[in-house]
Order: structure tokens, then sequence, then C-alpha cells
């Protein structure tokens, strides 16, 4: 394998699933990869399918009537086409998972030391002894003070953070090659969430693991991740590195998250701009680009086209899926990073209102102008 | 006759010198009980633990603090939803801490409270019409049918909900357009006092600027006066004239938010600060401070400074003497600074060196 083969390449991943109502496209053909060693941060809205794109690395949406196609190379072996017990020798062994809520992931009934020596046992055939020192170590190298004794402790008598950071330490047992982690700091505190991003960085420095964090908050991925993915309605709408993506954003949703965000330094009689509108159903999608009916800058066409990521002009490794101009949407962001409002910055640059904008639900409320 | 029209003149901040709430020497114990019939107190968790701090008239005044800090129980004594174990809440110049019956309702009238969570919060089996419309039947408003009716759907109009979904049951609506039915349900009978707990923190980013930026529509119409709890120091800056810390059951520091944030005197306060992650790659590998361990245990708290067991300036004194709340003043001594309890405040260059993005 060559050096600058990905660890992780997800090729045209759909992930569909049938419901009573109808067919929910969680995950559109979406791409991307994850190099050795770095931090892939997905950025995205609740039902934008960021969640569902990592659980199905690991085979974890696969009994639920889900019909999974495209690749997700990993290591060169496609992850797709594995049995569930080929996928079991590579879940918790070399990819691994954190997720969100620390107490629905740990079970109540067993100490934290018997569920971490489980964790041990499924991969390495090694003495109960052993799994129980390696677990105390663990506990250690995740910064739970007394490890010693804390092994032997219930759920309940953990912290959020130091129940997170056991979550950690599980994820941690065979010294995995990627991370996969699903919102992990989203239920702590704000001092507790730089603890466990800290934690985080250092344990990546330490074993050289590759991390996927999916986030919903810019400010956690923009501390942690080297590129960034944003999703939106099961499609990954920008790609770029994270210096990149935050200096010169070029979609429209980027913009919208970026602008609605309270900064610690901006003014504060700067208005909020949000996005208008409400996330769309992923079973009845909006035709076209699926962002148009909450665009600010959609035009007509913007309906029918439906924009592929293509990469910008004058940066290969950025890419971008929508059907305003380059040249536009470079003078867009530069007014809106003024301050202007979109309305100010559409007529700035003589773009016309979205054909559909009086009939658009959000727009024409109070709260949602500035 | 619109049920919602612009307070007649809006009472600017700091224009009347009577605060709206007087809250004094607030504490709140649950007792801990061991034993089934015979139940003996063995302890309490101290949630609140005198509590003292004033809220002006149309004014925005954030409370913020990490989860157990007692910044929500603070609220619900506010409220009188939880009864005080001591001390003294004054509304509009009455005490309101033991009132009951009538004079209680008259009261609650006057103060209103959004949830954290827009799922819960709104009862599933009623439509929209009938749980907005639920303050006017409480306190025998609008008693005609179809006044009651249009007095609800103006309320729907004003918080951005189409009116003809009037019939609607919660279930049908996302989760951002459930906290303007929040909303409207709490400025229905026009209070005084707005108490919003976390109301963004169940919200998608950009759900969540359509609640805030509501929110602030709201309280310049009706010229309401604001409690905004939350944990996002981001989002309190944005929507606050003043903000108060809590740590384990006290305030720890209180001032006005620019002060607050430009200069936080408070250690607790500055490591909240520097935890406060920047959508800012340029900003990455800055120095910051982390707090190491876990908040201690309300129902066992340190003596003394309560943040001496994880400070890092804490020195002998912190554990021995209490540090009352008092005005650090600032270096230039041109503007009033905020108050913290602490015997050794921080520094300029201290808070410079911990990273506090939002320093002056």
């Amino acid at each position: 394998m060559s050096a600058s083969e990905p660890l992780l390449r997800v090729e045209d991943l759909h992930v569909e699933f049938s419901t009573e109502d109808g067919i929910v496209r969680a995950v559109d053909g979406i791409n991307y990869q994850v190099q050795r060693g770095r931090t892939l941060g997905i950025v995205g809205e609740s039902g934008s399918g960021k969640s569902v794109a990592a659980l199905t690395t690991l085979g974890l949406t696969r009994n639920q009537g889900a019909a999974i196609s495209g690749r997700i190379l990993f290591e060169g072996r496609d992850l797709v086409a594995l049995s569930e017990g080929e996928l079991r020798a590579i879940r918790g062994n070399d990819i691994a998972m954190v997720f969100q809520d620390p107490l629905s992931s740990l079970h109540p009934f067993f100490k934290v030391g018997v569920q971490l020596a489980e964790a041990v046992r499924a991969h390495q055939d090694v003495s109960k002894d052993a799994a129980r020192a390696r677990s105390i170590e663990l506990l250690g190298l995740v910064g739970i003070p007394d490890p010693g004794r804390r092994v032997d402790e219930f759920p309940h008598e953990f912290s959020g953070g130091m129940r997170q950071r056991a979550m950690i330490a599980m994820a941690l047992v065979n010294e995995p090659k990627l991370l996969i982690a699903d919102e992990p700091t989203t239920a702590l505190d704000v001092t507790v969430q730089a603890q466990i991003l800290a934690l985080l960085e250092r344990l990546q420095r330490e074993l050289g693991m590759a991390i996927v964090i999916i986030t919903h908050d810019l400010g956690v991925v923009a501390e942690m991740a080297d590129d960034i993915a944003v999703m939106y309605a099961g499609r990954i709408v920008e790609t770029s590195s994270a210096e990149r993506l935050f200096a010169g954003p070029e979609h429209p949703y980027t913009w919208g998250l970026l602008k609605s965000i309270p900064t610690l330094t901006g003014s504060r009689e700067e208005a909020l701009v949000p996005i208008s509108g409400t996330p769309p159903s992923l079973i009845n999608r909006p035709s076209g680009c699926h962002f148009h009916p909450r665009c600010p800058y959609a035009q007509p066409d913007h309906a029918r086209i439906d924009p592929q990521l293509q990469p910008v002009p004058d940066d290969p490794s950025h890419h971008v899926a929508c059907l305003l101009e380059s040249e536009l949407r470079r003078r867009l962001w530069a007014e809106l990073r003024t301050g202007c409002t979109p309305e100010q910055a559409r007529a700035a640059v003589g773009l016309p209102a979205p054909p559909n904008a009086s009939a658009e639900e959000g727009s024409a409320v109070p709260g949602t102008s500035a | 006759m619109s049920t919602i029209e612009p307070a007649a003149q809006p009472v600017p901040s700091g224009a009347s010198d009577e605060p709206l709430v007087e809250v004094r020497d607030l504490v709140k114990h649950f007792p801990i009980t061991r034993g089934i019939v015979l139940q003996r107190k063995i302890g309490a968790v101290q949630a609140v633990d005198g509590v003292s701090f004033d809220v002006r008239r149309g004014e925005t005044l954030g409370i913020v603090g990490e989860t157990g800090c007692g910044k929500s129980t603070t609220a619900k004594l506010m409220m009188r939803l939880l009864e005080a174990t001591a001390g003294e809440v004054r509304f509009d110049g009455q005490d309101i801490t033991h009132l009951k019956g009538a004079p209680l309702k008259a009261v609650r009238r006057e103060m209103q409270m959004i949830f954290q969570d827009p799922y819960s919060s709104l009862n599933p089996r009623k439509t929209i019409g009938s749980i907005v419309g639920q303050p006017f039947a409480i306190h025998g408003l609008q008693q005609g049918k179809g006044e009651r009716k249009r007095a609800v759907q103006e309320l729907m109009e004003t918080v951005g909900l189409n009116p003809e979904h009037y019939n609607r049951y919660p279930h049908e609506f996302s989760g951002g357009q459930r906290q303007r039915i929040g909303v409207a349900r709490a400025i229905a009978l026009k209070p005084k006092l707005l108490i919003a707990d976390e109301p963004v923190s169940a919200l998608d980013v950009s759900i969540q600027a359509q609640v805030l930026n509501l929110l602030r529509d709201m309280q310049r119409q009706l010229g309401l006066t604001l409690i905004f709890i939350a944990h996002d120091l981001s989002v309190v800056r944005h929507m606050c004239d003043r903000v108060a810390v809590m740590y384990l059951g006290r305030i720890v520091e209180i001032g006005p938010a620019d002060e607050l944030y430009a200069f936080p005197r408070h250690p607790y306060t500055g490591a909240l600060l520097s935890a406060v992650p920047v959508a800012d790659p340029s900003a990455h590998g800055r120095e910051r401070e982390l707090l190491s361990g876990d908040v201690p245990s309300p129902a066992n708290p340190p003596s003394a400074c309560r943040f001496h067991t994880r400070c890092p300036k804490a020195q002998e004194r912190c554990s021995i003497e209490d540090p009352p709340l008092q005005d650090k003043g600032t270096p230039s001594g041109a503007q009033a600074g905020t108050s913290a309890a602490c015997h050794f405040p921080l520094t300029r260059e201290e808070v410079a060196e911990i990273g506090v993005r939002s320093a002056r």
C-alpha cells in the first residue's frame, strides 16, 4: 500500500431506509477520505445524515432494512462487502466509536472495569487479570484519577465527563487506527468539553490514530479538525481544509451556519442571521439543489438543476456543490463578512431575489429578520 | 384592540431606579433522607446557598454556570415553583417568598417561563390553540370563544407562526416552531418578567438564531425584563446586558456583560471563557487553561471559597475565609467593573495568559 493511500475512503455511499411514509434517503452519494493520523470534521444539523454515514462505516445500520450501496474502503478492504463476522473483527479493533450520550452507552449493571475488560477480551486472547490490568492502564491514560479504585465503580458513580472518558478508554482498548466520535461533547459542559477535546488531541498525537469527529458545533470542528465536510440533506455540500473553510467558505449553507452563531468577539448589536425555514424531510427532498428553498441567493433554475461537488477554481482540494458562479460567490461572501444581511449582499452584487422569497415560510416572520 | 400591542412606553434599561426583582440571601437545600418509613435527614444538597442580586427593569440578565451550579433552581425559586429554604424574593417591590392563594396567582401572571425542551413542555394531546390559550383560561380572560381564538391567533402571528395552524397538534411542528409556541404562551398575559431556561440548547444552530432573534424582538416590543439562563457563553454574551456566573450554588461574579467578557476577575469565569471553542482555526493551538477534575458535590461543598479545590490561584486563605462578592473595579477606574467573590482576582496579564478570546 502506498503512503498516500488514505486510511479510509468512502466512495459514492448511499444509505436508504424504507419506512411506512416512504424511502428515507439518509445518505445520498457521499465521498470523503481520511488520511492516517488526521482529523476529519463532519458538520451538519440534525437529519443531515452525518451520523448515519458514520454508523454505516461500522456496519451498524445493516439490520434496519437499510439499502446500502457504494464502497467504504478501509486500508483497501471494502467494508460494505464484508460479512458480519469479518466486520466484527474490525469493529472495536481497527475502527472504534465514541457516542454522544455516555450514560446510555455504558451498561448500568456492570462495573466500568468489567465493561472495559470485556472489550479487551473480545479482540485479544488474554487472561482476566491481564484484561483488568489493561483496563486500569487505559483509565489512567484517559485521565481518570485513581484508576485502580475507579475500575471497580459503576457508571452511575462517574460524572458525565468521566463517563465520556471511560467510553474513550473503551474505544482505545485495541489501539484503533480510526476513531469515530459522534457528537462526543454535546452532552457536556463547556469546561468538560475542553478537557475531552484536549484528551482526544493528546491521544491522537500519542497513538497516531485518525479521527472522524461528527458535530453540529462549528467551534468544536475549528478546534479539532484538519479537514471539514459540511453535510446537508444527505449530501456533502462543501469540503475543504479547516483553515480554508473558515477563511473563505463557498456554499450559502456554510455562510448561513457561520452567520447564525454568536461569537465571543463579534459586535453584540449585530443581529444574528438565521437560515430561514427548517431542514427538509429526507423522504420528500426539494428538487434541484436541496438547499434552494432556504437559500437567499437561489435563482429560478436552481429548483431544476442538481449541483455536483466541484473544485473551486484556485484550490483543487476545496469542493463545493453550488450553482452560483464562483466569482459571484466570492463577492457575496466578501459582502457578508462585513456584516451585511443576505438581502444587502444580494443587492450589492446585483443578484435578483429568489423566486420563492415571498412565499417562503420563514422569511416574513419576526425573529428571522434583523 | 390587539392583544399584543407594543408597550406604550417601553421601559428603557436603567431608566427606573427600583429593580423589578430583588433576590436576597436566597437559599434552597434539598434534604437527603435515609429510611423508608422513618425518614431521617442525613444531609442536604445545597443547590442554592446564599444568592443575592437585582434584576433591573427592561434589562436582560444572563445566568451562566455548569450543570448543577443552581442556575435553574434559582429561576424556579424566583417563579415560586420551589419553596425557598431561606431568603427573600421581592417582585415589583412586593415580598413574594411566602405568598399563597390569590395574591400568588396574581403575581404569577406577571412572570412567565420558557423551558429548555420544546418537546416535553407542550402537552401532545392539546391543540396549539388550546395550549396558547391556556393562560387566558387560567386567569379568566378573553372568555368569549371567538374572542379567545382571535387573541391566540394574534399571538401566533406575533411569534411568527401561521394562525391557520390553530387546530394543529405539537407533533406537527418542528423544534424551532415549538419553541415559538412556548414563547407565544409565555407572552400571552403580557408579563413583566420572562425567564428563559436554556431556551435554545435543544435546537439546531440555524434554528437557534431564529429563536434568539425572536426573543430579542419580543423584549423590545413588549418592554420585557428577561432572565436568560444558558450554558453557552457566546449566546449569553449576545443576548444579555448583565451576566451572573454561578458555581456550586453561589454567584462568583456578576457585572455588565461587556466588562465581564472583556476582563473577567474571578478565576472560574476566566476558565469558563477560556474553554469556549472558537469557530476560527487560526486561533488553534493557543494556550488555554483547562480546569482539572469535576465540580465537587453540592451535598458536601468545599469550605470557604467553593472554587478553591480547582482554582489555579488558590492559597491557604481561600480555604479558610469566604470571599465576599464585591466590586473589583477596573485598573483604569473609569468604568464600573464586575463584582467578584475572590481574594486574588485575575489581572489583565493573567486574563491574556489563559487565552480568554473576548479579552480587551
